[in-house]
């Protein structure tokens, strides 16, 4: 194997700014698509756990279609095919109008597809903790949204919090697929730079730099906030 | 918009149906590949001391850090390097593929092992048997039964995931209809399309799954 | 204060509670016993609407449990219950447990309702726990805050299903205590437990309840003095209970 190793090159301009201009994305893509995948997962995740029959199948029918179709061709069907499914005006507003149309998009998509798999956890979390709680919580006069909000919701939270961190990491690792629809993110920089300068290693090596530390900032976070937001326990 | 055309899926039926064969293959081949590797990482780090597991552990940490397309564009540049000669996409898919999937088969086998109670182990070797054979006679028997659907499970994300060849412009499956929506403007119709196939392939493979989690209870 | 008028209760074709009809009277403590699977903590659940019926009436102080699941609300203000598993909340301290539906569900204001638990606290013989979180206390020290939690509302009415039934030996009485004190306070009680001894001492009355009906409702001192003239369920249910 022959290779002229050029480390420098990742602190030179371009490449330098291109890294972090791709960092950057990475991270607001990843961000803001795990907040409003939160909103949503959580509200539909309480929704597989209703009472009502057809609450329930719905909410099933919403997380099996966006768990069950790739998420590569959910954001194809977010940028190419929703704008053609909206009124007239409003697909014409996406299209032509929104600021950022390829980044926007690609929140929605890694927003809707992460909230798939996080209702079925918030689902989880939700039946893990005892019956008997929310029976108390009831017998006490609460309504049914105090005694998720205040009973319920805050144990099952501790319950799914290690999956929680993963779903995190994976949403961090997703924010990659928008490089197809145009995000210039961390890894489409480091293939760019790849293409001008013929340095796989080093480009490809930093991006998977950032990731792997990503992830083991990631794990420090969970375990720290695991310990403080355990509950003591019976000596 | 113009009116709904579905009929350039039928014209187009031979191209489809090859890029959804070249999916289900390279799914078979990211499933045999990566458990073959996969459960070399396992067994290297049941009968290796301390420096093993740490490499292993290094292994699964990262390819579970990085996103596959990124392990994507690692071997597709990577492989033609090492090898000294063009390869084509093909080949560093089926590369990357088998060695990222074997991280997460290495990581399901562990779990699957741990789930076999400490006292089963220890049963079997106080019976006399080798470390080995109590693991090819006891534990392995005990530990498959519960990893078959994770694995299963496993295979059907895989399915999902080798529609990111697009990036190295293999034609599997999406990237044909890709192909065909671009080409004849009518991507309303053929990625609506598309998302049926994935949607039903993957819903019949989960409810065959879950079907089989159901045999294994009884 | 609490009316039973023909209750009836399914579950699927299983006939859960059988044409019950009594009325426990304010100030009154009632004790409910029977074997397992009578149906006595449906029972009682009944009362504060956890458990819907299917036909006759239940009346907690001229209001009518059944009329609409939007009412349960306004009536558990005024029904305090204690549980089996005692199911303090184990995310918040002590004194959050019971300052939590005095806040939300009484909208009082924070100083008030802390004000109330630790009077709470003292009366059942925790004010110094007040900091600490339920899952490192005993479970008597639990079951006695479950117990201040309840009364934190001001309930007219408190029912207790199987308040000792989960606790080591030991920690029976100081449960008991408690609840002996609230008697004499004039509480009006109704007493899902298998404690035959604090039946004789604190009831007024004792139901006994077996294959979901009620078989015998009677004065205390008639229940334990005459259990010849009982029936034969409930004679062989005391005989069982009291013979170890």
């Amino acid at each position: 194997m022959n290779y002229q190793w050029n480390w420098d090159l990742l602190f030179s301009e371009p490449y330098a700014g291109w890294l972090l201009a791709g960092l950057g994305w990475t991270v607001a893509l990843s961000i803001t698509g795990w907040f409003i995948a939160l909103l949503l997962g959580a509200t539909v995740g309480v929704a597989r756990t209703s009472s009502a029959r057809w609450v329930v199948l719905l909410s099933g029918f919403y997380v099996s279609v966006f768990r069950n179709i790739p998420l590569l061709l959910q954001m194809f069907v977010w940028f190419f095919v929703v704008p053609e499914l909206l009124p007239a005006k409003l697909g014409l507003w996406f299209k032509r109008d929104l600021p950022n149309p390829e980044f926007w998009t690609a929140v929605l998509a890694l927003a809707f597809y992460t909230s798939g798999r996080l209702a079925e956890l918030f689902r989880a979390g939700l039946q893990a903790v005892p019956r008997g709680q929310r029976m108390a919580a009831d017998a006490t006069g609460m309504n049914p949204a105090q005694a998720l909000r205040y009973v319920v919701m805050p144990q099952a939270l501790r319950i799914i919090l290690p999956p929680l961190t993963s779903e995190f990491l994976s949403i961090v690792k997703n924010s990659s697929l928008a490089l197809t629809i145009g995000v210039l993110e961390l890894t489409a920089q480091s293939r760019q730079i790849e293409n001008f300068t013929f340095h796989g290693f080093e480009a490809f090596g930093a991006a998977t730099a950032f990731y792997v530390l990503v992830a083991f900032v990631l794990n420090l976070v969970m375990v720290g906030l695991q310990r403080t937001l355990a509950l003591p326990v019976a000596v | 918009m113009p009116m709904p055309d579905y009929s350039l899926i039928v014209r187009n039926a031979s191209f489809l149906l090859d890029g959804l064969l070249l999916s289900l293959t390279l799914t078979l081949i990211g499933v045999i590949g990566g458990l073959a590797v996969g459960t070399a990482l396992a067994l290297v780090r049941l009968f290796t001391g301390v420096i093993g597991n740490y490499v292993i552990d290094a292994y699964v940490f990262v390819f579970r850090a990085i996103p596959l397309i990124l392990v994507i564009f690692w071997f597709y540049f990577m492989v033609p390097l090492i090898l000294g000669r063009p390869v084509g996409a093909w080949t560093s898919a089926i590369v990357a593929f088998t060695l990222f999937e074997a991280a997460y088969y290495s990581e399901i086998l562990r779990a699957g092992l741990r789930s076999v109670r400490a006292g089963q182990l220890n049963a079997a070797l106080a019976s006399g048997m080798s470390r080995g054979q109590a693991l090819r006679y006891v534990i392995f028997p005990q530990a498959f039964t519960a990893m078959i659907p994770i694995f299963l499970t496993q295979a059907i994300i895989l399915f999902q995931d080798t529609s990111l060849v697009f990036v190295v412009s293999l034609h599997d499956f999406l990237t044909a209809t890709s192909i065909i929506a671009n080409r004849d403007g009518r991507l309303v119709e053929v990625y609506t399309f598309a998302c049926l196939v994935y949607y039903l392939i993957c819903l019949a493979a989960t409810a065959g799954v879950e079907e089989l989690k159901r045999t294994f209870a009884r | 204060m609490i009316e039973f008028k023909g209750v009836n209760k399914y579950y699927g074709a299983h006939h859960v509670l059988r044409d019950i009809t009594m009325t426990v009277s304010r100030g009154e403590v009632v004790v409910v016993c029977g074997p397992s699977g009578s149906g006595k903590s449906t029972l009682i659940k009944c009362v504060n609407a956890l458990e819907p019926y299917q036909d006759g009436k239940i009346l907690v102080d001229g209001f009518d449990v059944g009329s609409s699941a939007r009412s349960a609300t306004h009536l558990r203000r005024r029904v305090g219950m204690v549980f089996q598993n005692f199911e303090l909340y184990p995310h918040l301290s002590v004194i959050d447990n019971i300052c939590l539906a005095q806040r939300i569900v009484l909208k009082r204001e924070a100083e008030e309702a802390r004000e109330r638990a630790r009077r709470l606290l003292d009366r059942v013989g925790l004010k110094d726990k007040e900091a600490v979180y339920p899952t490192s206390l005993s479970g008597g020290q639990q079951q006695r805050i479950a117990i201040a939690r309840a009364l934190a509302l001001d309930p007219e009415v408190m029912l207790f299903d199987e308040p000792t039934s989960a606790l080591d030996p030991e920690m029976i009485n100081e449960v008991l205590d408690v609840m002996t004190a609230l008697a004499a306070d004039g509480m009006t009680m109704m007493v899902v437990t298998h404690e035959m001894g604090f039946a004789r001492r604190v009831a007024s009355r004792v139901v006994f309840m077996d294959m979901g009906e009620v078989v015998e409702d009677c004065p205390t001192a008639e229940f334990f003095d005459h259990p010849q003239s009982r029936s034969d369920r409930a004679q062989l249910f005391l005989d069982k209970i009291l013979s170890h």
